[in-house]
């Protein structure tokens, strides 16, 4: 079999070169891969695409590879949460492609699935439906438009899941699954990091959320931070 | 007028039992705190859950459990949770009853636009244009005139838009209103104290008023 275990998130991305496109998992800073964003940081390469649901914060997430402007191009659909994402942006040192968040999801599953492109309603008639293809279906009882929008196409997919194993087979927590799983399908690599790193064989087959055989590399994070955005409590 | 507790008041009661509902960022998050007894329903989050709960108590926060606006939330028995493209596929397949959503502009045609103001504020759209893509059932909870004192109630958006033709109801601090198929802001009930006249000269769109018009019961 072969051996994807791999040492850490240097290792993990050592082959990941300037100006490619990456898929990242998390949402918000729930479920982000914070040992390869690190990583990334430290190896310094530059013009990266990122294809993430949001931009981190500052000073954690993806916001640290901005703070070092090796990111090209984001495409998001929620950046709120960044000044310097949205200085970057308005200045125009920074590219951004904002698309809504069911067709960012949509579109990584259909790179997983084998499948080019999906049809969707979100976005008809707006400005992101500019030069696209509309398309009439009469789909559940209802004549409407839809728009085309293509599968991803990107280099790497870095996920985070709660445990893996040694194969590759990986299940996420809570709500830290998010887009994990279908960024996870849709990389032509496909790095894994997790909390525990297992032997084959001690994960259930039925709670594995994400096959071994879309993931290429994994490997145990370390430190994990796990960073709250917003703290809401009650009292006891 | 109603303060943004009591938009999110009124809009609960078209809360039913056995419901599952979207509740947008804002004023529709605070509808969840006005549920009546005895009508449960489902809280749908988009990042993933099904049976949100409310927030955790203080010291029991989860890093891992959070809502769609970044908040530690926790989960009520029978919650499940999903990855995104499910989430956005329950969505898309109308499996949601109802999305209760904010908005900067609204017009008599039933188009919304909250996600952009070009050159001012660039956040995204979220799952904005998904939901109100989709969403057979959306109730749209806002503030009726900006703070300068222009109605957000419009002919046309001139905002970029979310969503068209997708809006059908509205409740402000005013009143409530469907949008009508053929365009148009029927009025359906006043907020307390607010008169026929105010309701008028906070409507820029084509208002429609037909025969008295009852005051709100909250």
């Amino acid at each position: 079999m072969i051996n994807k275990v791999v040492k850490n998130a240097d290792e993990a991305i050592k082959d990941i070169q300037d100006n490619m496109t990456l898929l990242l998992g998390g949402f918000g800073l729930c479920g982000i891969p914070e040992n390869c964003i690190s990583a990334l940081v430290k190896k310094g390469v530059k013009g990266l695409t990122c294809v993430s649901n949001n931009a981190g914060v500052d000073d954690f997430g993806l916001g640290l590879l901005l703070q070092t402007r090796q990111v090209k191009k984001m495409i998001s659909s929620y950046v709120g949460e960044n000044d310097e994402f949205e200085r970057q942006m308005l200045s125009g040192e920074l590219e951004v492609e904002l698309i809504p968040q069911g067709t960012l999801a949509t579109r990584c599953l259909a790179a997983g699935y084998g499948m080019p492109a999906i049809f969707t309603p979100a976005g008809v008639g707006t400005e992101v439906a500019i030069g696209k293809e509309v398309r009439k279906f009469k789909f559940n009882g209802v004549e409407k438009d839809y728009l085309m929008e293509y599968a991803f196409d990107a280099d790497f997919a870095i996920v985070k899941a709660w445990k893996g194993d040694t194969a590759g087979n990986l299940i996420y927590r809570s709500t830290a699954r998010n887009f994990n799983p279908m960024m996870a399908m849709a990389g032509k690599i496909t790095i894994a990091e997790v909390e525990e790193l297992v032997p084959v064989g001690e994960l259930d087959p039925d709670q594995i959320h994400t096959p071994g055989i879309y993931v290429q590399r994994i490997f145990k994070g370390e430190n994990y931070e796990k960073r709250i955005e917003q703290r809401t409590v009650r009292k006891k | 007028m109603l303060d943004k507790n009591g938009i999110a008041k009124r809009i609960a009661r078209e809360v039913k039992d056995g419901m599952y509902v979207n509740l947008g960022i804002g004023i529709p998050t605070l509808v969840a705190n006005y549920i009546p007894q005895g009508i449960n329903v489902e809280l749908q989050s988009e990042n993933g859950i099904l049976g949100m709960g409310p927030f955790p108590f203080e010291g029991e926060e989860d890093a891992d459990l959070i809502n769609a606006g970044k908040q530690t939330v926790t989960l009520l028995p029978g919650a499940v949770i999903f990855d995104s493209a499910m989430s956005f596929g329950m969505i898309r397949a109308q499996k949601v009853d109802l999305t209760i959503l904010g908005a900067m502009e609204v017009s008599e045609n039933g188009d919304i636009a909250n996600w952009k103001i070009p050159g001012k504020m660039v956040k995204g759209m979220g799952g904005a244009m998904d939901l109100v893509a989709s969403a057979k059932n959306i109730i749209v909870a806002m503030q009726q005139v900006n703070k300068a004192g222009q109605s957000k109630l419009l002919p046309k958006c001139d905002l970029p838009l979310t969503g068209i033709h997708c809006i059908k109801k509205v409740v402000t601090e005013l009143g409530v209103y469907d949008i009508l198929p053929q365009g148009g802001f029927k009025l359906l009930e006043r907020a307390p104290g607010v008169s026929v006249e105010q309701i008028k000269a906070a409507t820029a769109g084509k208002l429609i008023i037909e025969g008295d018009i009852p005051e709100m019961v909250i």
